[in-house]
């Protein structure tokens, strides 16, 4: 490598195609993440569950193991749509943690210090910054979220055979829709906020804050106006009246599947718009 | 010659503010200046032309490629250095450098490679594995100019690239973006209020003043049609000078006092007016011979 030939020359050789430069941003974002120890023992924290699931579905058809242990089998919950949903609760609520660490340093750093232009005066749009940045988040979600949540499935599949499969089917797209849309929706929120609160903790606060205070000021709405709709500002109400459809039961919020599924179209539509104000190469000064 | 920058009717507006005005004119050269006092809209104009900004009326285009239309190919041949500090902190100059180089297309192995060169070129080879917020103003001026620069680009945007440097610092930029400009690989646009940068580099001027174009100058040509400005200061025996030097084939004019100011023809030996001086018994107190500077030009187009 010639490195010390300090006469200036172009660039002779091949590019690589458009549609794939979105992608060296994760690839830059997760060099700097992983130096983070506290991130890495976070996401093995986050992998306690879906292990400790695993070896549950492995037991509960290994009834073998279960007498030497002398457990009655009928300890044992069902493997359904139920255990799914509890693991999705917990691995939801571990994946808005993870946003709220990881969220804050995505688009803030290259906001604070004014590096947009460099980014946005190559052969790289808008959107593909956006969608970059995203990828970063889309991807830690998912595998702590879907990822396992199939894989789970999958295991269960094997060890109780086609008949349980072909009953609960629905199950896997249940899982794969409820924390897919689930991951969409805090990544967006936290790109929003990071692109506007330069301030990483503050950033990290007001990204908690938005789920806390929507649910505080929700609860507080439905408790004085008498009504329901108060829910539809508290995002994981919102969540929760969707997973609820998904999941086939009612999740006792009050508000309808379509009235969730509208308001977290609303939210995402709101995170974008905010990010299409900051994501620019220059602000105009009113 | 294919024009590097064609603006045709180019106009930009922001809010009820006009910032650029109907410019229409067509630059060919090797190194564009655009100069202008602050907020002439020389910053506005590169930020058009980077489709940054929309446009209210006409157009542009860049190497024939429309900046409405085309802007990927556009930002694909160009490089740019903007006025303001744009850096990642907490990334190493190399790292930083190599990432720009992927997003402008180059392979992980080639954008590595020319992060390295990019660097060693700038003068930052022994800080590139420094973070980029430990650097000083002048480093990062530097590492601007090397991400702008590590995609070989056929044209190179320079917004204000001496802002902030000391002598020695401004002299090595001005150094490289000459040898840049030899190098004979890329067109260079420099956008700067500093006159002296602007003179060194810059074969085409364009000077702006309130979103307007006040005055287009090929400076090589302005150079050579006034390479034979001549001041005289005399003592002796003048009369009959400036008939001898119209005779000469020189546009001579009195200023009074023995002072003389002439426009001398192509192929005209200054010896002559030895001659003359020598024949007449007339003494040369002072000859200066001079040429427009671009701060006359300048000062001509602000007082337009």
């Amino acid at each position: 490598m010639a490195v010390y030939k300090r006469t200036y020359k172009g660039y002779e050789g091949g590019l690589t195609p458009g549609w794939s430069r979105f992608l060296i941003l994760p690839r830059y974002s997760y060099a700097r993440l992983f130096h983070s120890k506290f991130l890495l023992m976070f996401l093995a924290v986050c992998a306690i569950y879906p292990i400790g699931a695993t070896l549950f579905i492995y037991i509960a058809h290994n009834l073998s193991f279960l007498e030497a242990l002398n457990i009655p089998a009928s300890r044992f919950v069902d493997i359904n749509e139920k255990f799914f949903l509890y693991f999705c609760n917990f691995q939801s609520t571990m994946a808005f943690l993870l946003t709220a660490i990881v969220g804050p340093s995505l688009v803030s750093p290259d906001v604070t210090n004014n590096a947009m232009p460099l980014y946005l005066c190559r052969p790289f749009s808008r959107t593909e910054y956006v969608l970059g940045r995203m990828t970063v988040l889309m991807n830690l979600l998912a595998w702590i979220t879907w990822i396992p949540g199939l894989i789970l499935f999958c295991l269960q599949w094997n060890m109780g055979g086609w008949a349980w499969t072909k009953n609960h089917l629905w199950i896997a797209s249940a899982v794969f829709i409820g924390l897919f849309t689930w991951s969409v929706i805090l990544s967006l929120i936290a790109l929003a906020v990071s692109a506007w609160v330069r301030w990483k903790i503050a950033a990290g606060g007001l990204i908690l804050g938005v789920f806390f205070a929507g649910a505080g000021f929700g609860a507080a709405i439905n408790a004085v106006m008498r009504t329901h709709n108060g829910s539809l500002i508290d995002i994981a109400q919102m969540m929760s009246t969707a997973w609820g459809q998904l999941f086939h039961y009612d999740s006792g919020n009050g508000i309808s599947a379509a009235q969730a599924w509208g308001a977290l179209a609303v939210v995402s539509a709101i995170s974008l718009w905010l990010l299409s104000k900051k994501v620019r190469a220059f602000e105009v000064v009113k | 010659m294919q024009s590097v920058i064609e603006l045709s009717g180019l106009s930009v507006r922001f809010g009820s503010r006009d910032i650029l005005k109907d410019l229409r004119v067509s630059l060919s050269g090797r190194s564009i200046g655009l100069l202008g006092p602050n907020g002439a809209g020389k910053s506005t104009l590169i930020l058009a032309l980077l489709g940054f900004c929309p446009l209210s009326s006409g157009t542009a285009s860049i190497f024939g490629h429309d900046i409405r239309r085309e802007q990927k190919r556009i930002r694909a041949a160009v490089g740019y250095m903007p006025e303001n500090d744009s850096f990642i902190a907490n990334m190493t100059a190399v790292s930083f450098i190599r990432m720009m180089g992927e997003l402008s297309g180059l392979p992980k192995d080639a954008a590595l490679e020319r992060a390295h060169e990019a660097l060693f070129y700038v003068g930052l080879g022994e800080a590139r594995y420094r973070t980029l917020g430990t650097y000083s103003l002048g480093m990062k001026q530097l590492a601007k100019l090397a991400q702008a620069i590590v995609h070989g680009p056929k044209l190179l945007i320079l917004d204000e690239p001496t802002n902030g440097l000391d002598p020695p610092a401004r002299l090595r930029m001005i150094k490289l973006i000459g040898e840049m400009r030899r190098s004979g690989d890329m067109h260079i646009v420099l956008c700067s209020h500093l006159l002296r940068d602007v003179e060194e580099t810059c074969e085409e001027v364009l000077i702006m003043k309130q979103g307007r174009i006040v005055h287009y100058s090929n400076l090589e040509e302005e150079r050579k049609a006034n390479k034979r400005f001549v001041e005289l200061e005399t003592r002796g025996e003048e009369a009959g000078f400036a008939d001898a030097m119209t005779a000469l084939g020189c546009e001579c004019a009195t200023a009074g006092f023995g002072r003389f100011k002439m426009v001398c023809p192509e192929g005209f030996d200054l010896k002559e007016i030895y001659r003359y001086a020598a024949t007449r018994d007339l003494q040369l107190r002072r000859l200066n011979y001079r040429r427009d500077t671009l701060e006359d030009i300048f000062l001509k187009a602000m007082e337009a």
